[in-house]
């Protein structure tokens, strides 16, 4: 199966678990009133995330969106402190003051979830140009949603790294929704024409399923890393929740969520594949999914429990110096 | 010393430093010129030519030209500077912070306080403002207090060739990001520059003149009128502090404050749009904290609160005059103690 170990195949169900259940928790301990501010969920989305971010090191770097905790657990952020972040705790990975739509970590390459719809590409020129200036070896990814896809600042960016030939790889994940509004009615033409048409290549998967998206992100991160210029992939998924916690979601179809969930959940379909063929026991599966549960309840445990920033906080960290 | 022009100014800041550090880029439109052309290389160096020579020298893997796009551009080098190297970016003229302005202050200048004190941004944009080039409303504006206004960010604005290149060098070498601000009608104006490289402090403003009756603040190209004002009335007897901050953010209050309550009388020349911009903001300032001291109303001189216009006419009676800032000196020195 590819190249991937069975250690690479632990890892990656271990992170696309810890995601599930990171996004479950967070869906209930906010909807319960102890999570402030706006949240957006990840969770039916994992495949995307881990089938790219498995490809990739603290030296490469990737650009997210609003709906980034998915991102910055495939990255290798610690999921405790991003859980204190996101309930705005002091020692939360940005000290309680970016929480959950920007929440990075830099010494993990992951240049922050963004609150800008189409803010990342840009960003990720930039940190692919550092790449490749340094010549470092690293990579850029950007991660942007179909909403993002329809940004001037997206398109610009496919321009920008073509023409200077940065090692760029462009993940639009299609979840079908830019909020309320489908994505077959927002986008014009097609994602894969849209990489064409600027001269890189471009390439469909099925965001459901793991191994496809590991594939094709392999190709586009190794023909960034060996000089070959930007590609794009468009990811089609879905997300189980809401734009953000709290949204009602009457645009959706009755039992679409529910559909999704009993017939093409990518986790279910990672098991059902590496049992299938022998790769991973069920039983080693199932000691996965109960080390990310317990990672989980630990992280909220510790999250309730830990203290808020303090009024000196709030005017640290504007300047390096001023 | 040898008399240098403002363009030849910042040039010479920008080489020096990419020669120090080759983590120092540049990036913009047509800042070497001629790319995929079949002419000249190195064709404009940039539009008025601040950056001719860099390519030659440096190459066009450190002085990359751009596409029309700002927007990827300016966030390119926000995310570079945010990676590991120093990106000095042009916006060519500040009125196209339009296209891009999101990139600078919503990504950029907000990096190290929402990413919790774990980032350093060390970009620079540069770009060119000002009025009196006859290029009307879409390239004239003075712009700077929408970008002091954003926290995260610095604001540089040379008043001289010579606080230029020091400025200049700071910018470079400052770990967060700054907007650089050249009045485009300054670049022929020449003083003595000194050829090793400097740096002028931020938050510290320069007086350029002194005097007991009245406090000049002036910005920009406008520290030269009110310095014009200045020596004429030292003439009649009035006796003006200019002061020149030379950034707005940070802000050099203490020489400001202390200045006023000596002198107890304060006018404020800006260059830009009066709503909202550095005159209310410093004459607030005073008003605030030296109060007592006030020995008349504070002036402000302005532009009105009009788009720059493009007949000749028009514009000259846009811009701030000496003669509109000697009426507002006379009018406060007139008030009595």
């Amino acid at each position: 199966m590819l190249q991937l170990s069975r250690d690479d195949l632990v890892l990656a169900y271990s992170r696309m678990c810890t995601i599930r259940e990171f996004e479950e928790r967070v869906h209930t301990e906010f909807a319960a009133g102890g999570i402030p501010g706006f949240v957006h969920l990840y969770a039916g989305e994992e495949a995307s995330g881990v089938g790219v971010c498995m490809h990739l090191e603290d030296k490469d770097c990737i650009g997210s969106t609003h709906r980034g905790h998915g991102h910055c657990i495939a990255k290798g952020c610690d999921p405790n402190a991003m859980m204190k972040e996101i309930y705005g705790r002091k020692d939360g990975l940005c000290g309680g003051k970016g929480g959950s739509m920007h929440i990075a970590d830099l010494s993990k390459g992951m240049m922050g979830a963004n609150g800008i719809v189409g803010g990342g590409p840009p960003l990720i020129c930039g940190a692919a140009l550092t790449a490749k200036t340094l010549k470092t070896g690293g990579v850029g990814v950007c991660f942007v949603g179909d909403g993002g896809s329809n940004q001037g600042t997206t398109l610009e960016s496919y321009n920008l790294a073509k023409v200077w030939n940065l090692p760029a790889v462009f993940v639009v994940e299609d979840n079908g929704y830019a909020e309320s509004t489908a994505s077959v009615w927002s986008v014009g033409g097609s994602q894969v024409k849209r990489a064409e048409a600027f001269g890189m290549p471009g390439v469909q998967v099925d965001g459901h399923d793991f191994f496809a998206v590991y594939e094709a992100a392999g190709d586009a991160i190794s023909r960034a890393r060996d000089g070959g210029g930007p590609s794009l992939i468009h990811v089609k998924l879905n997300r189980y929740f809401g734009h953000f916690e709290g949204d009602a979601q009457t645009y959706r179809g009755d039992g679409e969520v529910e559909k999704l969930r009993a017939e093409i959940d990518c986790l279910q379909a990672f098991r059902q594949r590496v049992t299938e063929t022998k790769l991973l026991e069920a039983a080693q599966l199932d000691e996965i999914e109960a080390e990310a549960k317990a990672l989980i309840d630990k992280a909220v445990a510790d999250s309730v429990a830990a203290p808020p920033p303090t009024e000196a906080d709030l005017l640290t960290d504007v300047y390096v110096k001023y | 010393m040898a008399k240098k022009s403002f363009r030849q100014a910042v040039n010479e800041a920008l080489a020096q430093e990419m020669r120090r550090d080759p983590t120092v880029v540049v990036m913009g439109e047509d800042n070497a010129g001629g790319m995929g052309a079949p002419g000249e290389d190195d064709a404009w160096g940039g539009v008025l030519g601040v950056t001719k020579g860099l390519m030659p020298e440096f190459g066009r893997d450190r002085v990359l030209d751009t596409p029309i796009s700002e927007s990827a551009f300016i966030g390119a080098a926000a995310g570079a500077a945010a990676t590991g190297l120093r990106p000095v970016a042009e916006l060519m003229f500040v009125d196209f912070m339009g296209v891009c302005f999101d990139q600078i202050f919503n990504q950029a200048g907000k990096f190290r306080y929402m990413f919790g004190g774990k980032a350093v941004t060390p970009m620079v944009v540069r770009t060119m403002f000002g009025a009196g080039f006859r290029a009307a409303s879409q390239h004239s504006q003075c712009l700077y207090p929408i970008f002091t206004h954003t926290p995260g960010l610095k604001v540089v604005i040379p008043s001289s060739p010579y606080e230029a290149k020091g400025l200049m060098t700071q910018s470079i070498r400052d770990d967060d990001p700054v907007i650089f601000f050249e009045h485009k009608v300054m670049y022929d104006d020449e003083e003595e520059v000194p050829d090793e490289p400097y740096t002028i402090p931020f938050g510290e403003a320069n007086i350029t003149r002194e005097g007991d009756d009245v406090t000049i603040v002036a910005i920009g190209r406008m520290v030269g009128f009110a310095n014009q004002v200045a020596d004429k009335l030292q003439a009649d007897g009035v006796g003006c502090t200019v002061i020149d901050p030379r950034t707005t953010s940070p802000l050099d209050e203490d020489s400001i404050l202390e200045s006023v309550e000596e002198t107890g009388r304060l006018v404020v020349v800006d260059e830009s749009n009066p709503r909202c911009n550095m005159a209310t903001d410093i004459a607030a300032l005073a008003a605030e904290n030296v109060f007592d001291a006030l020995k008349a109303p504070i002036r402000k001189v302005t532009p009105p609160h009009t788009p720059v216009p493009f007949a000749p006419e028009l514009e000259d009676l846009y811009i701030p005059s000496p003669a509109q800032i000697e009426a507002a000196v006379r009018d406060v020195a007139s008030r009595a103690g």
